[in-house]
């Protein structure tokens, strides 16, 4: 078995091609670099990851005599890494090395004379920039700078540059340039917007006069960025960072099915990040997941119960203990007269947990009841990445923005199928005369609901409506509920390859919000507060593709292999 | 907790039976009090309100917020002060700044704090990076509610004018220097 040897401990990299700083994550070494990406091509321009190298042929060690950037060398079977760390992270035995070699020495040097220059032209206005907290720039320097800095001209002070992009800013001083920023807009969108111009010291990162950062991905830029250079306006200036918790959750927008890093604070969403999922969507997401949470702060949002009164108007309803039992009679009273004309309809909006839920709830009030798939919302066609300059896809795909603006079509229809063994699509059911009708939507735009009703539709004397805002059918309903958003429950989503994550809740839902599991368990006459785990552990024994599921109590930090559906 | 083996543990000094008498102890503290009682002229109680105390520099009264040469508020809308507040008192809507102040890029739209719940331990004057905020030899800090006495960014610049008007509280850092209000540094 190829092994390599991090800080003398032996790690075995078995066929993978691996570079320096790959071999020393699996060595659990870090090797501090900032140019280096794993989605982008390597430039070794940064020089953080310097390293020193050598290699063990027959017992005995041979170093190279100067410091390699580790991102830029592919390790291979006996080949030796020593890292700046050495003399705090290295193994008990040591490796037979040159008794006039002092392993770590020009490493560690080699690090310190880096983060030097980088900072020579820094502005040290950490108190006032948005990345302090979670910028790489700081943690390195305090972990492998210096503490003083020896320069004695006036720093570089380039203009900001606002006009970047209209969702984007650039603190032109505090970059770096590790050009992440432009590999990404040359290699992933294709768009290649940015740039560097000048020359030494004066290089900056900018773009042609009229052609503004402006591309569906180009928000990745600012996770890219590893100092405070590239701003997102959304998020300027809004929160400190370490007041904010992070959760690791699946974007809702599309079918693609992101995996995100949802930072919030007090139960209010600030900011999405991409999350590195190889399985899902890679390292990026777009930017209408990024910048798509706001709906769930909406003022227009459905946020508390309404009845119908005598009227014909809606009345606020208040949410009381008798709630729950009162809504349960409504639709057993319903429900006792008119199985076949009775409908549940099931939005590809909700996790499969809530679906299965409310669908044997259902059933188990009357078995005649069909469920039915929710409006399935596609917008335009899916959108590939990377793009050349006249907009046109260039294969192969690095990164696709779906079409069924849905989290979970797959995981719905799954669940519908499995309950009742056929699929019907709401478009089936829109002509029939019902009497019974209980939409759980959880849509973000009411116009994908709008649109799904045909003209000349007639409301059933019944219609319970849970969704986020006001539509054709809330005009219509007898009782409207609020809804949740998927950073409001725990749950699990199948995206459009049949991939299944689960995510935990990110910010709890307001007061007034019954969440559709909680519904779901009223509707089946359960007792208490919902809960997801014992959901998933009926669901895991009876869908053989859930059973993964079984073994996941909480989904927080916890990497599992799922079966896809 | 410190181990068993690095505690030395003490006996109380064990008293004699001049000690054990406690009247020459009581006498010792009754001659203090008359000594007091006869000495007319050095009063030690001061007649508060009419005599108003005179408080070192550094006492940690009301909260100001410092402006510059120009009228503005110094403050850079860091939320250092706010993250060291062990009472979290302070409150701060930050926003990017007014296009003229070219010299910085943010700055505080509301800045309040909450005079009831402070516990005046000056971490935020500590905390501050741009000497902001500062807490001045105003004691005797009164309301009709306690909406009066949730602090606005206008309150906190005006107790900034009216200190510096009455020449209490001098501005205690210049980008650095040690102010009146300072301890000496150790040698």
């Amino acid at each position: 078995m190829p092994t390599v040897y991090v800080n003398d401990t032996p790690v075995e990299i078995g066929t993978k091609k691996l570079n320096c700083v790959q071999a020393a994550e699996l060595a659990g070494v870090l090797v501090p670099h900032y140019c280096y990406h794993p989605g982008l091509s390597v430039v070794a321009s940064c020089r953080m990851c310097l390293v020193e190298m050598g290699e063990l042929k027959d017992g005995k060690v041979t170093m190279q005599p100067k410091v390699f950037p580790g991102c830029q060398t592919p390790v291979k079977d006996g080949s030796v890494i020593v890292t700046g760390e050495y003399a705090t992270k290295r193994a008990n035995t040591p490796l037979a090395y040159d008794p006039a070699y002092k392993p770590g020495d020009r490493a560690k040097k080699a690090q310190a004379d880096t983060l030097e220059g980088l900072l020579l032209n820094h502005p040290l206005d950490c108190p006032v920039c948005d990345k302090a907290g979670e910028c790489k720039l700081q943690d390195y320097s305090y972990q492998f700078g210096r503490t003083e800095s020896r320069l004695v001209d006036e720093k570089n002070q380039p203009p900001n540059k606002p006009e970047l992009s209209s969702k984007i800013t650039l603190f032109t001083d505090r970059c770096i340039m590790c050009t992440r920023c432009v590999r990404f807009t040359r290699e992933i969108s294709g768009t290649a917007e940015l740039q560097v111009v000048g020359r030494g010291h004066h290089e900056e990162i900018d773009v042609f006069p009229g052609f503004p950062l402006e591309n569906k991905l180009s928000g990745n830029v600012v996770d890219l960025c590893p100092v405070g250079a590239l701003g997102s306006k959304d998020f300027l200036y809004t929160q400190r960072v370490w007041y904010l918790k992070t959760t690791d959750n699946v974007c809702g927008n599309c079918s693609t099915g992101c995996s995100v890093h949802t930072d919030t604070n007090k139960d209010i969403v600030y900011r999405l990040r991409a999350r590195e999922n190889l399985d899902a969507q890679g390292y990026f997401i777009c930017d209408e997941g990024r910048w798509g949470y706001h709906y769930a702060q909406s003022p227009d949002r459905i946020i508390r119960t309404y009845t119908k009164a005598a009227d014909g108007k809606l009345k606020a309803a208040p949410l009381g203990p008798a709630f729950p039992s009162m809504l349960k009679k409504l639709v057993e009273d319903a429900l006792y007269v008119t199985g076949k004309k009775a409908v549940v309809v099931l939005s590809p909006f909700l996790t499969v947990e809530e679906a299965f839920a409310l669908g044997t709830a259902f059933k188990g009030i009357n078995k005649d009841v069909r469920l039915v798939l929710g409006p399935v919302p596609v917008v335009g066609e899916d959108d590939h990445y990377p793009k050349n300059a006249k907009g046109e896809h260039v294969p192969p795909a690095k990164f696709t923005i779906h079409a069924e603006k849905c989290p979970n079509r797959h995981g719905v229809e799954a669940v519908l199928k499995q309950l009742q063994g056929e699929l019907i699509r709401f478009t089936d059911v829109t002509h029939h005369d019902l009497n019974f009708l209980w939409f759980a939507g959880g849509y973000r735009e009411p116009k994908w609901v709008d649109m799904a009703i045909p003209d000349g539709w007639k409301a059933p004397p019944t219609l319970i409506v849970q969704d986020h805002f006001a539509s054709k059918l809330t005009a219509a309903a007898t009782v409207v509920l609020p809804a949740t958003t998927p950073f409001e429950k725990e749950g699990t989503f199948v995206n459009h390859a049949g991939y299944v994550q689960p995510f935990p809740r990110a910010v709890k839902p307001g007061t007034e919000v019954r969440s559709e599991l909680q519904v779901a368990f009223d509707m089946a006459g359960k007792k208490g507060l919902a809960t997801v785990a014992p959901v998933r552990d009926e669901l895991a024994k009876q869908f053989p593709q859930f059973a993964a599921l079984a073994e996941l109590k909480t989904t927080a930090n916890k990497k599992v292999a799922l079966a896809t559906v | 907790m410190p181990a068993e083996s690095e505690v030395t543990w003490v006996e109380p000094a064990k008293l004699g039976l001049f000690e054990q008498l406690y009247l020459p102890i009581i006498t010792d503290g009754l001659t203090t009090t008359v000594k007091h009682l006869l000495s007319v002229g050095s009063r030690l109680t001061e007649s508060y309100p009419e005599q108003e105390p005179k408080l070192p520099p550094n006492y940690r009264g009301v909260h100001r917020l410092n402006k510059d040469e120009q009228g503005r508020t110094k403050c850079v809308a860091c939320y250092m002060c706010a993250t060291a507040c062990p009472a979290h008192c302070i409150d701060i809507v930050a926003a990017p700044a007014p296009e003229a102040w070219k010299d910085r890029e943010k700055y505080p739209e509301t800045f309040v704090i909450d005079e009831l719940r402070c516990i005046y331990c000056g971490m935020c004057e500590e905390a501050c990076p741009v000497d902001a905020i500062e807490l001045t030899t105003l004691y005797d800090l009164t309301g009709l509610s306690r909406e009066q006495m949730i602090f606005d960014k206008e309150k906190l610049l005006s107790v900034f004018d009216q200190t510096t008007k009455a020449g209490t509280d001098p501005v205690r850092t210049r980008s650095g220097a040690l102010g009146p209000a300072s301890e000496a540094p150790p040698v």
